[in-house]
């Protein structure tokens, strides 16, 4: 075979991954040769090699846009390349659908799930792949095969439930077994942890595992660096839609992993002083808050956050904390209970509660930037200024001063170093990184005495994620109170300076992040507080408000 | 009340809801693999207009059922094309459908019969005659059952018992068949269904396709079996009181046929109340005509609760993100 001589390999030409690749052709169960693929004017894959050995975990980092998903969807057949070679067990194939990929032997579970939510789990495992135009054969052999697949890798589910009704884990086990129910001996998983709980996260690994030691093949696509060094066998670095490294995990760490992603050398954690907590700015207590559907979201949840400190709500997402910030911030009309700020009672109710929030000092970076933070059909100045266009300073009466506005726009710009440099540009076309720079820029420097952060980097590039972090501890030394809300584990720990646990609508613990574990948080996370441990971090959250 | 009289009103209900069924029936497969459709109303315009007109010609009712179905059938593939093909938008794909069949059947009619927009008084060949079940004879004269079954469910035209019987079927293909799977598993998220393998485009115009079907067989029941030919406007927007109807009934085959037969029974008890008087005050005839329609304002506004139809409806279905 010609791939046994390193000058016939294209990725043993770089002469780090030659250990890496010296596999015979035969222990390849994937390889890729010069994909290419472009959309319109973005080259998304740029002349890419890969090569995945048969049972292992094989993981692809890179940032937002590296390119990943594209690679990956050309794998899966949900695209097809431009250009380039996809072998699978050393035969090549033109993979032009997922059936075909499937067929083949290779199944995706997807970042957002590919399920009919309102279909019982085994529905939803048959749907596609039916044996013939009557259901009932088909349900039956799926309910067996799910027993069999549950016994031989631990994949316990209930065939009858409902997709809505059951947790997100389980939604992603179902994913799982699609795949396997299909015959798939490659899977490829896309940012797989992102929608779970540290123990979530932990079971699915233990699942892979066994995946693995069963002889099946993994890709893992994600941008966490802690999940790569957990679980991968083999790890591939994807930087602008170019194949920058491949590498055994053993022989690496996530400082090389993250400086390859990046391009340039990326500080992992965040540096800060210790805080100088002052006088409480915000207090929330006793706040209730019901969601659309009139279910209770937020139950009797107190705490303060004081000027100088940074208070981070950790938790799954889902357990309250979005209706906890569009309560805070006046977006939402709350049930029951206070929100001061500096002493003085809020009044959030009606349309324009946010708007008397913001005059009264509380700035708010909402959780979906694109939603709720800016008008994306608008050019970045207007988004610049947006909730605070009746201001004096852009303009008076009804006429607006665009000039001036325009002028402030470029400021931050500068500032906030936002890319490209252009106030003219559409806010759809600046990349989410980006975007959360022009929000963030915008509650930042109308200086208000407390801000709320949702999700602060949720979608964004690690070299922003930097910068951002790095803006809201400037915020935060500048005697500023600060409510941090992410569903980034990591973030909270790196960023807080006090960590409130929320479940279920209630804060079930406080833990300082310099001594707190991650199976500490993650067990309180996932709504386990044994009685000991549980009952005077209750009280103690309780006991902030009062 | 006489049972004569209940059942003659209750006959009168199975009569007038059966378009109305096999509307909203129409209406149920397409709206569940996630392509609204308000023209339903004009696809069963354009059937009636064109049933009445070949069965006046041929004198036979068969050929124009036939011409009613492949009328209604062709329009549901246009309006298929621009809302599945060409993505374009659902409800104005349908507006489009409505006003183009008004205008086209009127403008027809003028030419080809010169009576105003109407077809000739089809013969009796050219109509659906109404059947009579085995021993609706026999039975009538045994009390409460067989006046039931003589008067009641004996004496329908096809259609009416082809509608009726169209519910368990369409129960059956929906929640039995891989296709039925299918189908509510693309108005639910036709990623999901992409993904699997299976083209959301072709499940999409299978569903529509059945949808002009059905909708052919409604349109004909107005001109060649509840009437003797077509009249301008004749199918009086129960194809909106068809979608009324599948939304109150959630999209599900079985509430559908008792909704249908709802306001099948609002439209009999109003033929009935019309020249009574109620407590000696004698009600004007266009506010009994309105009573139907008034009773399904209220009903969609105060009793349906939040009806939440399929996810991707709506939605043209686009695959690069």
């Amino acid at each position: 075979m010609s791939s046994d001589t390193p000058m016939g390999d294209p990725i043993a030409q770089r002469p780090q991954v030659a250990a890496a690749s010296s596999a015979a052709a035969s222990d390849l169960a994937i390889e890729l040769i010069g994909i290419n693929k472009r959309f319109g004017a973005v080259h998304a894959n740029k002349d890419i090699d890969l090569q995945v050995r048969r049972g292992t975990v094989h993981g692809i980092v890179g940032e937002n846009g590296a390119g990943k998903s594209t690679l990956m969807s050309i794998l899966y057949g949900f695209y097809t390349a431009d250009s380039g070679e996809i072998r699978v067990n050393g035969t090549p194939h033109a993979i032009t659908d997922s059936r075909h990929a499937l067929a083949l032997g290779i199944g995706m579970v997807h970042q957002h799930f590919m399920l009919v939510d309102n279909f019982s789990i085994l529905e939803n495992v048959v749907l596609g792949a039916e044996d013939s135009a009557m259901l009932g054969p088909s349900l039956d052999r799926a309910r067996k095969e799910l027993t069999r697949l549950a016994k031989e890798y631990r994949l316990d589910v209930n065939p009858d439930a409902i997709i809505e009704d059951v947790s997100v884990g389980t939604q992603q086990r179902v994913e799982i077994l699609k795949a396997l129910y299909r015959g798939a001996d490659v899977l490829i998983l896309d940012e797989p942890t992102g929608v779970l709980t540290p123990a979530e996260a932990d079971d699915l690994f233990r699942v892979l595992r066994t995946l693995r030691d069963q002889g099946k093949t993994i890709i893992l696509i994600t941008h966490k660096l802690r999940e790569i060094m957990a679980i991968t066998d083999y790890v591939s670095v994807m930087r602008q839609g170019a194949m920058v490294d491949t590498l055994k995990t053993s022989e690496t760490n996530p400082e090389q992993l993250a400086e390859l992603m990046v391009g340039r050398r990326v500080l992992l954690r965040v540096e800060k002083t210790a805080a100088k907590p002052g006088d409480t700015f915000l207090s929330v207590e006793n706040l209730v808050v019901k969601d659309d559907l009139g279910v209770t979201r937020v139950k009797d949840v107190s705490f303060t956050v004081r000027a100088g400190e940074i208070v981070g709500i950790a938790g799954v997402a889902g357990n309250g904390q979005s209706e906890l910030l569009e309560s805070i911030s006046g977006m939402r009309d709350q049930t029951s209970g206070i929100v001061r700020l500096k002493g003085t009672p809020l009044s959030l109710e009606g349309d324009d509660g946010a708007h008397r929030a913001r005059k009264a000092g509380l700035a708010h970076v909402p959780e979906d930037r694109q939603r709720m933070g800016l008008i994306t059909a608008f050019e970045e100045w207007e988004n610049a200024m947006l909730g605070y266009e009746d201001d004096p300073a852009y303009g008076k009466g009804i006429i607006l001063d665009s000039a001036a506005a325009q002028a402030e726009a470029r400021e931050r710009i500068k500032k906030f170093d936002i890319r490209p440099a252009n106030e003219r540009l559409k806010t759809a076309n600046f990349s989410g990184g980006n975007q959360q720079k022009i929000v963030l820029a915008r509650e930042m420097e109308r200086n208000p005495d407390v801000l709320i952060v949702g999700q602060p980097t949720r979608g964004v590039d690690i070299g922003a994620i930097e910068f951002i972090h790095n803006q809201i501890i400037k915020m935060r030394d500048a005697g500023k109170a600060i409510l941090v809300v992410s569903v980034e584990l990591d973030e909270i720990r790196s960023l807080a300076d006090r960590i409130l646990v929320m479940f279920d609508g209630q804060i079930v613990g406080e833990a300082d992040p310099a001594t707190a574990t991650e199976g500490e948080l993650g067990l309180m996370m996932a709504g386990v507080t044994d009685k000991k441990a549980a009952a005077p971090a209750r009280v103690a959250a309780q006991g902030q408000g009062s | 009340m006489d049972l004569g009289l209940v059942l003659s009103t209750l006959d009168a209900t199975l009569r007038l809801s059966t378009p109305l069924l096999l509307a909203c029936l129409a209406g149920l497969y397409s709206e569940r693999a996630g392509v609204f459709d308000i023209g339903l109303e004009g696809k069963m315009l354009a059937s009636a207009f064109a049933a009445a007109a070949v069965a006046a010609v041929t004198a036979n009712v068969w050929l124009g059922l036939l011409a009613g179905l492949a009328v209604s059938i062709t329009t549901a593939g246009l309006q298929g094309a621009a809302a599945i093909t060409l993505r374009g938008n659902q409800l104005i794909a349908g507006v489009a459908i409505n006003m183009l069949a008004a205008g086209l059947t009127t403008f027809l009619g003028i030419q080809w019969f010169g009576q105003g927009g109407r077809t000739p008084q089809l013969p009796v060949s050219g109509r659906f005659q109404n059947i009579d079940l085995p021993f609706a004879n026999e039975l009538a004269g045994v009390p409460v059952v067989g006046q039931i079954y003589s008067e009641l469910i004996s004496g329908h035209n096809i259609l009416v018992y082809i509608a009726f019987l169209a519910v368990p079927i369409t129960w059956w293909v929906l929640y039995r068949t891989r296709f039925g799977l299918r189908l509510r598993a693309v108005g639910e998220n036709p990623k999901a269904v992409d993904t699997a393998g299976i083209s959301v485009t072709r499940l999409r115009y299978q569903a529509v396709l059945i949808t002009g079907f059905l909708c052919g067989l409604a349109g004909a029941f107005f001109s060649i079996a509840q009437g003797s030919g077509f009249g301008n406007n004749m199918t009086a927007g129960k194809g909106f009181i068809a979608l009324a109807a599948l939304i109150f009934a959630k999209w599900k085959p079985v509430p559908a046929m008792f909704t249908c037969l709802l306001f099948g029974f609002l439209d009999a008890l109003q033929i009935r109340l019309q020249g009574t008087s109620i407590f000696g005050v004698g009600v004007p005839v266009q506010a009994i005509q309105a009573l139907p329609y008034i009773l399904t304002v209220i009903l969609l506004a105060g009793f349906i609760g939040k009806a939440v139809g399929p996810k991707a409806g709506g939605v043209a279905y686009t695959k690069e993100r």
